[in-house]
């Protein structure tokens, strides 16, 4: 009994080893050393000295990183909750498909949504060229007649790159969005459709409370994930100019940590980015568990 | 959900629906409004990839040409010859690869100790794990560069692979899954005499072969599409990976939107082939992931 006992140990030592290698070196390091930066001057390699909270009051009394923070915002409320909104209506839509006509419509929008960020940059970039782009005869009419250059047009370009986006990963809110419809169970349409329930009551009173849980779901999946958003943002306004006006958090980061050489400061906003998902984080869980997801 | 099938039933709306729904004019728009709109979804892919196809002087030539008047491969022949796609290719085949195998490798090891072994710490690493899928890797950025150049990794592969590796997910999934598999089959191993490396690799990874596949292709394609990490760890144009390379190439030509479309669709089909060969198994991974079971 206790041979085995301790065999069971080792093996499970030897089954846990590479991830706790893997955790401890990549992970749980990194962030204790990003803590460690965020309270030091040093440059991005070597070393520093401890200047307290010094960083962080940087952050809050600078012109840069409060937009950077704001401009996350307006990026997450323009591209997280349509992107939901927009995927239940397609969702319902699609729903009422059937065979492979569903599969065709379904792959139509999933398929942007396995491709890489800087190919779904190519692709925008053409549809919208200033020149040559497509985009330009519905563009054209709306500016007088003449060509717009929209991610070099400022009020433009926070907008354009969301809706980029929402093209890009619609997809994945959408199957989410089926497969929730898909375990509503057919009877209670068809109790409800026998006794003449209303297309609207249907809806409201079946679809919409049951759907809930997914949406919560899919929302708190895209604000999580947007608030990361740096790809688009950096891709859309390479080779542009006017980078500050536009910049988000983890852009922000980049440039102070990669180009200003400012390990320190960059280590500080990483803090708070850090935090912030980290809140919102366990405001989703909280959130899931108080409606019940099954 | 009984009371919410009640109040639906109210009959004064009973009587005028069930005329609309002979006629269900309102199913037919939404029908109709869904595949329209998956066309327009889908039409800037295709124009960029019909793109492609064209010589340079029909791209740029006014009005909107939905087929090639002269069909041809020239762009791809260009940039397959004159470009280092090749070699971007051969490095994002290697480190998306070499990520898929260690982290698959390394959850289903985890995940089967966790879900099937006795050992001190078991508890701890169980809720360690569970915490840190909220973690924010782009805020590790700053302190991923700085290890990676202790490492001397900088502007090598191992540096573009090393911090994907963190995959908290996988673990939990392998061992929500494993911990589904029934008793019996253990103990009758056991009897056998097999050791827990065995029961591992013999048994409890051949009965989730499915959901291995299914993790182990969008592990792929998450890593395959990847772009802060690994543009932030190369500089140098051998190392890239095909989606920071094709970032890159404009610079390189000049203007010529059928060569930089038609990098972007060479760096799109080896994920978009995945896809669509094993279509089930993706949107199954991703709605595991999503935290649906599906």
């Amino acid at each position: 009994m206790l041979k085995s006992k301790r065999s069971e140990y080792a093996a499970a030592a030897i089954l846990m080893a590479p991830f706790v290698v893997v955790y401890g070196v990549l992970f749980v390091y990194p962030t204790i050393k990003m803590v460690e930066l965020s309270f030091t001057n040093a440059p991005l390699i070597g070393p520093g000295q401890w200047v307290g909270f010094d960083n962080y009051w940087r952050l809050a009394t600078e012109r840069q990183f409060p937009l950077a923070v704001w401009n996350t915002i307006y990026f997450v409320l323009l591209s997280a909750l349509p992107s939901t909104l927009l995927a239940l209506v397609v969702a319902l839509g699609v729903n009422r498909l059937k065979g492979w006509v569903q599969s065709l419509v379904l792959a139509a929008f999933f398929l942007p949504y396995i491709l890489p960020v800087s190919v779904v940059w190519r692709i925008w970039s053409w549809m919208f060229d200033k020149d040559f782009g497509i985009a330009q005869y519905l563009i054209a009419p709306l500016n007088g007649g003449q060509h717009l250059s929209i991610f070099r047009t400022i009020p433009l370009f926070m907008p354009m790159v969301a809706l980029v986006t929402i093209w890009w990963l619609l997809g994945f809110n959408v199957l989410l969005f089926v497969a929730g419809l898909r375990n509503i169970s057919k009877e209670i349409y068809e109790a409800a459709g026998l006794d003449g329930a209303s297309r609207w009551a249907q809806f409201s009173r079946i679809t919409w409370p049951l759907i809930w849980p997914v949406t919560v779901l899919v929302l708190t999946i895209q604000l999580i994930l947007q608030f990361k958003i740096f790809d688009q943002v950096y891709l859309f306004t390479q080779g542009g100019y006017r980078v500050d006006t536009t910049m988000v958090m983890v852009q922000y980061i980049f440039r102070q940590a990669f180009q200003l050489n400012k390990g320190g400061l960059a280590a500080a906003a990483s803090v708070f980015l850090f935090l912030l998902i980290i809140v919102m984080s366990v405001l989703q869980y909280q959130l899931l568990r108080g409606r019940g997801q099954r | 959900m009984t009371a919410a099938v009640a109040d639906a039933l109210a009959p004064p709306t009973a009587r005028r629906l069930s005329r609309l729904r002979h006629l269900d004019l309102i199913g037919l728009v939404v029908t109709l409004a869904t595949v329209a709109l998956a066309i327009a979804w889908a039409f800037p892919l295709y124009w960029g990839l019909v793109t492609t196809f064209k010589h340079e002087y029909e791209i740029v030539k006014p009005g909107i040409q939905l087929w090639p008047a002269d069909f041809t491969f020239e762009n791809y022949v260009h940039v397959l010859l004159q470009t280092k796609i090749g070699l971007w290719y051969i490095n994002s085949l290697i480190t998306s690869g070499a990520v898929t195998g260690i982290v698959m490798l390394m959850a289903a090891s985890a995940g089967y100790a966790i879900s099937q072994l006795n050992f001190p710490g078991r508890t701890l690493f169980w809720w360690m794990i569970m915490a840190s899928f909220m973690v924010p890797i782009p805020a590790l950025i700053v302190n991923h560069f700085i290890l990676m150049g202790q490492f001397g990794w900088v502007n090598t592969l191992a540096g573009v692979i090393a911090p994907q590796l963190i995959a908290p997910v996988t673990v939990i999934i392998y061992k929500q899954f494993f911990d589904s598999v029934p008793k019996d089959f253990r103990e009758a191993a056991v009897m056998d005499g097999a050791n827990e490396f065995q029961l591992l690799f013999r048994i409890y990874l051949p009965m989730n072969w499915g959901i291995t596949t299914a993790l182990a292709i969008i592990t792929f394609i998450g890593a395959w599409n990847l772009f802060l990490w690994p543009f932030l760890a190369v500089s140098s144009e051998d190392k890239m990976n095909i989606t920071v390379g094709i970032t890159q190439v404009h610079d390189a030509f000049g203007v010529s939107y059928g060569r930089d479309l038609a990098v972007a669709m060479l760096a799109a089909l080896p994920v978009a082939l995945v896809y669509l060969i094993f279509q089930r198994r993706v949107t199954q991974a991703i709605m595991l992931s999503a935290g649906i079971k599906g």
